[in-house]
């Protein structure tokens, strides 16, 4: 266990902006939120699943909806805290610890706002270790935790408790429920023990966010590039070691909505080592498949980021437009999320994509080699 | 015959313009800045005036571009402290007023604060219902401790206004017009924070803004100048004094705004990367449909994140007067530049400093002061000239939106740098009195009306969306002064909401026109 304080906060949301590839929301509100929320309360405890009890009760909490809207109707601050409570009436029991669903984009901030109220502690792992657009697209979910009793809330005190024996549907609903409540809402879903914690959430997630914030943060007072600070404070993660996809300029952006989604592609033209090439990049809010000159160099569920080549921080798919110099990255997702049936759930197929899963390690396998992976990635090193 | 004098206070110069109905140029001059601002105008005025034989009497309009709102933020000069109202309770309790701002700003214009029922969901919708007696007692409160500046914020009040505009009577009511309410649905778009922001410093320098004003009015009326007089708004188009006392934040870089518009017309196209090089750094914009196009990010002014609109603008340390030296067997182009003194420094004028005004000199690029007094040998010069080119062309790539070659228009009296060929570009075109672009930018500046809310297509079609913030635009436009015959739509942006399936979408038309002729004796 450590402490997190406030000022912590700023490295986390440039992390969280990362891991967010693409998408996920800002996390400036987010960050505010919660920074206002630990002034007043102390530094909040961030746990290793491993320190949680087997049969501790962990609320996870999210806000769900558009950030578009959050930023012009900035929370409440204690909607999340009413959903938590709501949910410990509902089973009877207090929460000994909440975390995040999603430690991408804003959603990395809000469990640290609402265990500054609630005085609990957040665990270091989530349900995805990135963002993803749906409450489904969780490793909780593949894993078979169910998503529900859940709490919707909003700021005027509405909370809207959900059950249902499909995950699917809680996302149906609750989406519902959110745009009834005003274009956003605060959750809590997947109640869970300790033991299903430790069993199906992805690991160290908030301190990959930390962590990469941090070296991007520092980079220039080190003297060092902010891309290349970021892929080395990789390495040690249970993601392994970011790998650097392309750096180019952007040439066109084509974008349009579907159902709700902001559905298109980025093209860049190659400079320094990639002159001559070109780089297509899917995305759907998230980037989705990154393609050198045809050719698959990274798909949906490993991590493709877009970054400023200058400052390192994270260009959203909302944000990207001609003109931009832009280092895209690849980070290799954590084990738990390759699974068969993890894979069905935000494999390349399920966003449409007619392409199998092929991991970074093993599209990079000589560089895979000297950089070292995970234990539980070794077999990806063998041909 | 009415007259219109353009007069734009920059970083190093005044300059003006006067033109006559037609917009013709009848006469320009250019002045280095005073301290006290007001003299120069008055020395550049009383210049242009007697270099185009024009009765000040005539002079119908005069319109004022200037960088003294910008710096007294900049500076934390002459601040007001100020009372802060957000209507929206319960939400957005969870960040408060100035959450991010820098502390020692922060001290200067902090006053009390409070967030109270009103605001709107973003369909309209309301949040909780407006409570009149809690605003009257905030009021009187600040009112109590001094403070005559009060800025409103309304949740989604780009959709819906009521709710600031009655707290707006309240404080006229309680103050007896002893005091400014500034209203953000005037100021800034969807982003509650960074709305407010730019509201809460917009109320602070009400101060600073009636001076610049008072001080411009008299200067003008010393020289027998007695026009109807408009400050130059970041958009490209006008305000009147009394509008520039209750917004003056949208003064905000009118300055490279005015470059856009004078290149615009100068050179009589409505599309084009305008390349704007002054005496120390290079401003680069785009012209679309004849006005600059606006950012897209967050802005930050003295330190604070806001979202009001200004010109899209890459600015790189590149001007006339530039330091060429080689520093570790490498050669740098600026940052650093010799700025206003350049007639004592620059090498060609018989000063001891290598400048980017020596090199054009040197390569025959300008005619002015001694060429023979550059001291650098030819290899230098070219490798100098060499960078700064690339400089430009990349600021030019970097702010195209296709790769498709675009035409420049280069203005500012340092575009003599420029060389008749860039990367990317297909024309470069040097309209006449290009060194004054952002004076005459200013006097033939339009008036507009901007509409930038979220509409809900729940029970309307995009079209009927679409009709009303066009129409809205409009009567904006002509509520601004406009002559309706003139009006015409400019940009029309729509941007869906995203995570939120298929109901919402946020619509922004900009509509300008010809300021409405006014009959002169």
């Amino acid at each position: 266990m450590r402490w997190i304080h406030p000022e912590e906060l700023e490295a986390l949301a440039v992390g969280a902006a990362i891991l967010g590839t693409g998408g996920g929301g800002d996390p400036f509100i987010g960050k505010l939120m919660a920074q206002e929320a630990m002034r007043e309360t102390g530094p909040v405890a961030l746990l290793d699943p491993e320190e949680l009890e087997d049969d501790a009760l962990v609320l996870p909490t999210a806000m769900m909806g558009a950030p578009t809207v959050m930023i012009e109707k900035v929370p409440e601050g204690m909607e999340a805290y009413r959903a938590l409570r709501a949910e410990e009436r509902r089973l009877g029991r207090k929460a000994d610890a909440t975390s995040p669903i999603e430690c991408g984009g804003v959603n990395s901030q809000i469990p640290f706002a609402v265990a500054a109220r609630a005085g609990i502690p957040v665990v270091d792992g989530d349900g995805m270790g990135r963002a993803f657009p749906e409450l489904q697209m969780e490793t909780f979910h593949v894993y078979g935790v169910a998503g529900t009793p859940a709490v919707v809330a909003d700021e005027r005190g509405a909370v809207v408790t959900l059950e249902t024996p499909e995950n699917f549907q809680l996302e149906w609903l609750a989406r519902g429920v959110t745009i009834r409540m005003g274009g956003h809402a605060h959750l809590v879903d997947y109640p869970m023990s300790g033991r299903d914690f430790k069993r199906t959430a992805v690991r160290g997630t908030i301190s990959m966010g930390l962590a990469i914030g941090r070296a991007v943060r520092e980079a220039r007072s080190r003297g060092r590039h902010p891309v290349d600070a970021l892929l080395e404070a990789t390495r040690d993660s249970i993601y392994g070691h970011g790998v650097r996809l392309f750096e180019g300029k952007v040439v066109d952006v084509e974008r349009r909505t579907r159902e709700g989604f902001a559905v298109g592609r980025a093209i860049l033209q190659g400079l320094r080592a990639d002159q001559g090439s070109r780089l297509e990049i899917r995305f759907q809010n998230e980037n989705l498949v990154a393609l050198r000159d045809g050719e698959v160099m990274a798909t949906v569920p490993d991590l493709i980021s877009v970054l400023d080549s200058e400052t390192g921080l994270a260009v959203t798919t909302e944000r990207i437009r001609y003109g931009q110099r832009v280092t895209v990255i690849g980070i290799p997702t954590p084990e738990i999320m390759r699974s068969e049936a993890a894979l069905k759930v935000w494999g390349p197929r399920a966003f449409g994509y007619d392409l199998p899963f092929v991991p970074l390690e093993v599209r990079f396998r000589e560089q895979y080699r000297q950089w070292g992976v995970p234990r539980e990635k070794e077999r990806y090193l063998v041909a | 015959m009415g007259y219109r004098l353009g007069i734009d206070v920059g970083g190093t110069n005044t300059d003006a313009a006067v033109l006559d109905e037609d917009h013709r140029v009848l006469a320009k001059a250019k002045t280095p800045v005073s301290r006290d601002v007001v003299s120069g105008i008055r020395t550049v005025v009383a210049e242009v005036l007697r270099k185009s034989g024009v009765d000040p009497a005539s002079v119908a309009h005069a319109m004022l571009g200037t960088t003294q709102v910008t710096n007294a933020i900049i500076e934390r000069r002459g601040l007001a402290r100020v009372a802060i109202l957000r209507l929206g309770a319960p939400a957005t309790r969870a960040v408060g007023p100035l959450a991010a701002w820098p502390s020692d700003l922060r001290e200067k214009v902090e006053g009390p604060s409070a967030i109270l029922p009103g605001g709107v969901e973003y369909d309209g919708r309301p949040i909780s219902t407006f409570d009149p007696e809690a605003v009257r007692r905030f009021v009187r409160e600040a009112l109590d401790q001094g403070v005559r500046a009060f800025a409103v914020t309304g949740v989604f009040s780009p959709v819906r206004n009521d709710d600031e505009l009655r707290a707006a009577e309240i404080i006229d009511q309680e103050a007896g017009g002893e005091a400014v309410a500034s209203l953000s649905y005037e100021i800034g778009s969807v982003g509650l924070l960074e709305r407010e922001n730019a509201t809460v410093l917009n109320a602070a320098v009400s101060g600073v803004a009636r001076r610049v004003t008072e001080a411009f009015r008299a200067a003008l009326e010393g020289l027998g100048v007695h026009a109807e007089l408009f400050l130059s708004q970041n958009d490209g188009t006008l305000m009147s004094l009394d509008y520039a006392l209750r917004y003056p934040i949208l003064t905000i870089a009118c300055g490279p705004t005015n470059s856009i518009r004078g290149a615009a017309f100068l050179s009589r196209r409505r599309d084009a990367v305008v390349v704007d090089v002054g005496g120390t750094s290079t401003d680069v914009g785009v012209l679309v449909s004849g006005f600059p196009r606006e950012s897209a990010v967050a802005v930050e002014i003295g330190g604070v994140r806001t979202n009001f609109r200004m010109p899209d603008l890459i600015s790189i340390g590149l001007g006339g007067g530039s330091l060429v030296r080689v520093e570790a067997g490498e050669l740098r182009v600026g940052p650093e530049s010799v700025g206003s003194a350049i007639l004592q420094e620059a090498q060609v004028f018989g000063g001891p400093t290598l400048t980017m005004t020596d090199v054009a000199v040197a390569r025959g690029m300008a005619a002015l002061g001694d060429p023979k007094r550059v001291s650098a040998e030819a290899g230098l010069l070219e490798a100098a000239f060499r960078k700064a080119v690339a400089m430009v062309e990349e600021a030019v790539d970097r702010i195209k939106t296709s790769a498709a070659a675009v035409p420049v228009v280069a203005v500012g009296g340092g575009s003599l740098l420029l060389p008749d060929r860039l990367e990317g570009v297909s024309e470069i075109d040097r309209p006449e009195h290009y060194e004054v672009a952002n004076a005459i930018g200013a006097a033939i500046a339009q008036v507009s009306g901007t509409v930038d809310r979220i509409f809900s297509l729940e029970q309307r079609s995009r079209e009927a969306v679409l009709d009303e913030a066009r129409e809205d635009a409009f009567a904006e436009a002509v509520r601004a002064g406009a002559d309706p015959r003139s009006v015409e739509v400019i940009e029309v942006e729509e941007v869906p909401l995203a995570y939120l399936p298929g109901n919402a979408v946020r619509v922004k038309v900009k509509a300008a026109g010809r300021l409405r002729g006014v009959e002169v004796a």
